[in-house]
């Protein structure tokens, strides 16, 4: 019971780290941080349960107003935003990538990657285009062509997951609650 | 640990954090609701009087929170030119400027222990699945004060990355920052437990 609190607290945190260390400004203005990469290790490392409660528990920071976002908004301050359906999908994109990663066998790193392609993009991006067509005023489809922009970066950080949790894997065996 | 409370004292400031939220709600899905841009616009001269409260100085602070929002607002607008809907465009435009001004007020206005109570108590359901408010209280002040410790682990190993190699670290310094929050969650589990537990 401690240990998962512990554990659900720390990654909390690490998400929120994640947001706040240097960032890479794309063209557009579109901030690219390691926040959604955060997210992904959160079901890659903790697994489906506690990896969607280590979220959770982030977005209740952002709900007691703490401006923890990437880019700094809480979460009231982010409702009105095209974001809101990626932030209501990261818990979610943690589970998914949990749950493929407690239920696949390949090796971890491959695991640990398909895991943050299918959570943190498949499953991220179906949350993030409701959230963008509604707060936009467009339909889904054309939402579809402002996430171009959000592809190349999505995908190396899905790469850089695998790549972590592999080497956490072989730095610390017995470190992977999702493959424990 | 850094919160939006603004020093400026306002009438807000002394209102209960629940009625604040719950005024928030109401006001945000007003404005979701309404269609017509003038009704919008009175929304948010409105919600900017509301800033008057706390005098100018509040309201300037108010509208410079709104920066992160232009990439979005500029997207919004091309978009809707390039289809030929600037009226639906300004609509969006408006209302996301209002709830979002209005988001950060109530967030200037609260203190966060007084925030953290409305959202402990809102959890209260949650006790029947399993999570009391009480451990939830704890997990939230376990991720707050550990923020400021990861941000330090995450410079020293920056620092000692850089004292080595010319090159950027980018992503290697990730597995060791992810392996020292593991090591202080092992800790602290120890820590709870010896204390106790975490109830």
């Amino acid at each position: 019971m401690e240990r998962n609190i512990a554990y659900i607290a720390l990654f909390a945190a690490l998400i929120t780290v994640l947001g706040l260390v240097p960032r890479i400004e794309l063209a557009a203005g579109v901030p690219i941080t390691a926040q959604s990469l955060g997210i992904m290790l959160c079901g890659t490392v903790l697994g489906a349960r506690r990896g969607a409660l280590a979220v959770l528990l982030f977005l209740a920071l952002l709900a007691v107003g703490l401006p923890l976002l990437s880019g700094g908004a809480n979460l009231w301050a982010v409702w009105a935003t095209p974001r809101i359906g990626f932030v209501i999908g990261f818990p979610f994109a943690a589970f998914v990538a949990g749950w493929v990663m407690e239920r696949t066998t390949m090796s971890v790193g491959l695991s640990a990657f398909a895991a943050s392609l299918i959570g943190g993009m498949v499953v991220l991006y179906a949350f993030g285009l409701v959230g963008m067509s509604i707060r936009m005023g467009i339909t889904p489809t054309e939402a579809l062509f402002n996430l171009g922009a959000f592809i190349p970066g999505d995908v190396l950080k899905a790469v850089i997951a695998g790549l972590v949790t592999a080497s956490l894997a072989r730095m610390r065996p017995g470190v992977l609650l999702s493959r424990a | 640990m850094l919160t939006l409370t603004s020093p400026v004292e306002t009438p807000f400031d002394r209102w209960p954090a629940g009625l604040k939220l719950a005024g928030l709600l109401v006001i945000s899905s007003t404005v979701f609701a309404i269609q017509n841009p003038w009704m919008l616009g009175a929304a948010l001269a409105g919600t900017m009087a509301l800033h008057l409260f706390g005098g100018g100085r509040l309201l300037v602070y108010g509208l410079q929170l709104l920066r992160p929002l232009w990439p979005f607002a500029v997207l919004i607008a091309a978009w809707h030119l390039w289809r030929d809907t600037p009226g639906i465009g300004l609509v969006v435009l408006l209302r996301m400027a209002t709830a979002v001004m209005f988001a950060n007020l109530v967030t200037m206005t609260t203190r966060l222990d007084d925030m953290m109570a409305v959202i402990t108590w809102l959890a209260r359901p949650l006790g029947r699945l399993g999570l009391p408010p009480r451990r939830l209280a704890m997990a939230l002040a376990l991720a707050i004060r550990f923020v400021p410790e990861l941000m330090q682990s995450a410079d020293r190993l920056g620092t000692a990355w850089r004292a080595r190699s010319a090159r950027r670290p980018m992503h290697r310094l990730l597995a060791p920052l992810t392996l020292s929050a593991i090591d202080t969650a092992d800790h602290v589990a120890e820590a709870l437990r010896a204390r106790g537990g975490a109830g």
